[in-house]
């Protein structure tokens, strides 16, 4: 069984139909990659699969338990977490609290144990430090822990919203244009972590891209979007030979 | 390293508590001499009352990010609840006791509207918020002003209309009579108890900000969309703040109300222009720097009476001032001097080690 699959996924707003019967079947420890055009409807999809649009149509499902149309913060709970084309980081907080604030549901004690600093609250406080600088380690940035998120490098930023978005131990992760604005040595090392943490963590990911490079590089499968409609979908060599992909990408002739 | 960061936390809010504890200890002395001036003295408890308001506002403003405009309305509901309390009570408990139940009263009845209030008002962003706390803070001080409760043997009786329509007994007494307020509250409040308050004060919102609480508060704060796709609950987050902002306000005001025998609900003391004067504390003191909010709340609150000797000219020096802090805060060729001649780094560069 697919770990997520989406059913015939459409959206319209007003008479545009941005989304139109969008299919989709990921298993579990995939890198399945979503490209196409600007403006295909490709962060679109997301905003259905994270909750932050309600489909007109279609159903998803994780694990076989429908999640149609369920609030973000459930669809966290349940297992999906993501990352944002532009960055959003909690940029006024350290890089430690960052990845801390995204533990909350993990690691809970009540407000009353926070402000009397009870015996709960230094075990669940340590135990989140431990986490947190565990994740930090893996992204390389236990030495910046301290810092604001604001003061981080951009590549750094996005490794860090990565970090942030695993610590809330979703089931799949997905990320939204992560090498957008970088320069090719920086693209060249996210694959590598994109790669490593599929392994690590035995994760699942979807993402979006752009960058070609990278999605030869790393996707096994691809879905490709044009005008709100799956163009073709397959293995990642196949695809991107396809006549219609490129057609789509660089025009006619 | 992260040993360092909660020790830094954990040194800053030291010295937090430390700059009150010296403060108390220092004024109190003064005191004992008689080297105090009346004005002064008089000055202490209502000054313990505005360092808690402007220490919870700080919670809204600065921690939660939303503007909240009506402040002194809480403060006024803490107030007004709990010298009705203290007034129907008193001379049948202790005076401890009753001042004690007292402040419970005027802060969770301030809590509970916080809540009221914070329900429908916090779904909106920005500006919105301000209005209707704005709004909010209006409206309670003009319904305190057309209140009358009396009491005679037969028990309570309301009237919203006059002191006559309250059809009192011979022996019936006034408790709240409406534009004229409150008179003859028991003076239960002491710069201790302010003193006490304000370190309750300080040790709730320091430990709730460095907390999980806290931590999604701030989160919010930077980022809505980011903190929700985390599993954040926004609502639960920002009432939490906000009520939490309320009881403490509301605390502020039996603070308040139990230093004078003759309260009422004016805008000199419960208006918009007041919260607007604890939003000053807030922004001047620094927007989420607690210990900020405490200095800016003392320098602003003793400064006009410190200038009374300039009598016309002093709400222009008060606004000057004002002004230059400003500057002094905010502007960046300020922030790079400051920057440059700390005497953090002057120390470092004296001892020869590297300041982290």
């Amino acid at each position: 069984m697919a770990l997520l699959e989406a059913k015939n996924l459409s959206i319209s707003f007003g008479g545009l139909r941005a989304v139109d019967e969008f299919n989709i079947s990921i298993e579990k420890g995939q890198l399945y990659g979503l490209i196409g055009p600007n403006g295909a409807g490709k962060t679109t999809v997301f905003n259905l699969l994270t909750g932050v649009y309600k489909p007109t149509e279609g159903i998803v499902t994780l694990n076989g338990i429908d999640i149609t149309a369920k609030k973000t913060i459930d669809l966290n709970k349940a297992g999906i977490a993501r990352t944002f084309q532009n960055i959003r980081l909690f940029k006024d907080l350290s890089v430690l609290d960052n990845v801390k604030a995204a533990l909350h549901n993990h690691y809970v004690y009540s407000t009353f144990d926070g402000i009397f600093r009870t015996p709960k609250f230094r075990k669940c406080e340590k135990a989140m430090n431990e986490r947190a600088m565990e994740l930090l380690k893996v992204f390389d940035l236990d030495e910046k822990a301290d810092i604001l998120a604001s003061n981080l490098p951009y590549g750094k930023q996005r490794k860090l919203e990565i970090a942030r978005a695993l610590a809330t131990e979703p089931k799949i992760l997905l990320l939204d244009e992560p090498a957008a604005g970088m320069n090719p040595n920086e693209t060249l090392e996210l694959m590598e972590t994109i790669r490593f943490i599929r392994d690590k963590f035995d994760m699942t990911i979807l993402l979006i891209e752009h960058d070609m490079k990278l999605v030869s590089g790393i996707c096994e499968e691809l879905t490709v979007l044009n005008f709100g409609r799956i163009l073709t979908k397959g293995k990642t060599s196949e695809v991107l030979n396809n006549p219609e992909v490129i057609k789509a990408y660089l025009g006619d002739e | 390293m992260k040993k360092l960061l909660t020790n830094k936390i954990f040194k800053n809010n030291l010295i937090t508590y430390g700059i009150v504890i010296i403060a108390f200890v220092v004024i109190s002395i003064i005191k004992g001499t008689g080297n105090l001036s009346s004005l002064f003295t008089g000055l202490l408890v209502p000054l313990c009352a505005y360092i808690i308001l402007a220490v919870s506002l700080n919670l809204v403003v600065g921690i939660s990010g939303e503007l909240s405009l009506g402040h002194a309305g809480f403060m006024c509901v803490g107030a007004f609840s709990s010298a009705l309390f203290s007034k129907c009570v008193v001379g049948t408990m202790p005076d401890g006791l009753r001042f004690l139940l007292a402040l419970i009263i005027g802060s969770v009845l301030a809590g509970i509207i916080g809540v009221l209030i914070g329900i429908p008002v916090l779904r909106l962003k920005g500006d919105y918020l301000a209005i209707v706390t704005l709004a909010f803070g209006e409206i309670i001080k003009n319904i305190i002003n057309v209140i009358y409760i009396g009491r005679d043997s037969k028990g309570f009786h309301f009237s919203m209309t006059s002191e006559m329509d309250l059809n009192l007994e011979a022996g019936g007494e006034t408790l709240i009579n409406g534009a004229q307020g409150i008179t003859g509250t028991p003076k239960d409040s002491s710069f201790l108890i302010g003193f006490i308050l304000v370190m309750i004060t300080l040790f709730i919102v320091l430990n709730l900000i460095n907390s999980r609480d806290g931590r999604a508060i701030m989160a919010i704060r930077d980022n809505r969309i980011a903190a929700e796709s985390i599993g954040i609950n926004i609502t639960k987050y920002k009432l939490l703040a906000f009520t939490v902002s309320s009881v403490l306000a509301g605390a502020a005001g039996v603070l308040y109300s139990h230093n004078l025998n003759n309260l009422q609900a004016t805008s000199k003391n419960f208006g918009y222009n007041m919260s607007i004067m604890f939003l000053v504390f807030v922004v001047l003191g620094g927007i989420g720097n607690i210990r900020g909010s405490i200095i800016a709340a003392v320098l602003l609150t003793l400064l006009p009476e410190l200038l009374r000797g300039l009598n016309a000219y002093r709400m222009l020096i008060y606004a000057i001032v004002l002004i230059a802090i400003m500057l002094f805060n905010w502007a960046p060729g300020a922030l790079a001097f400051r920057e440059k001649y700390s005497i953090k780094n002057w120390l470092s560069k004296k001892t020869g080690k590297e300041e982290m």
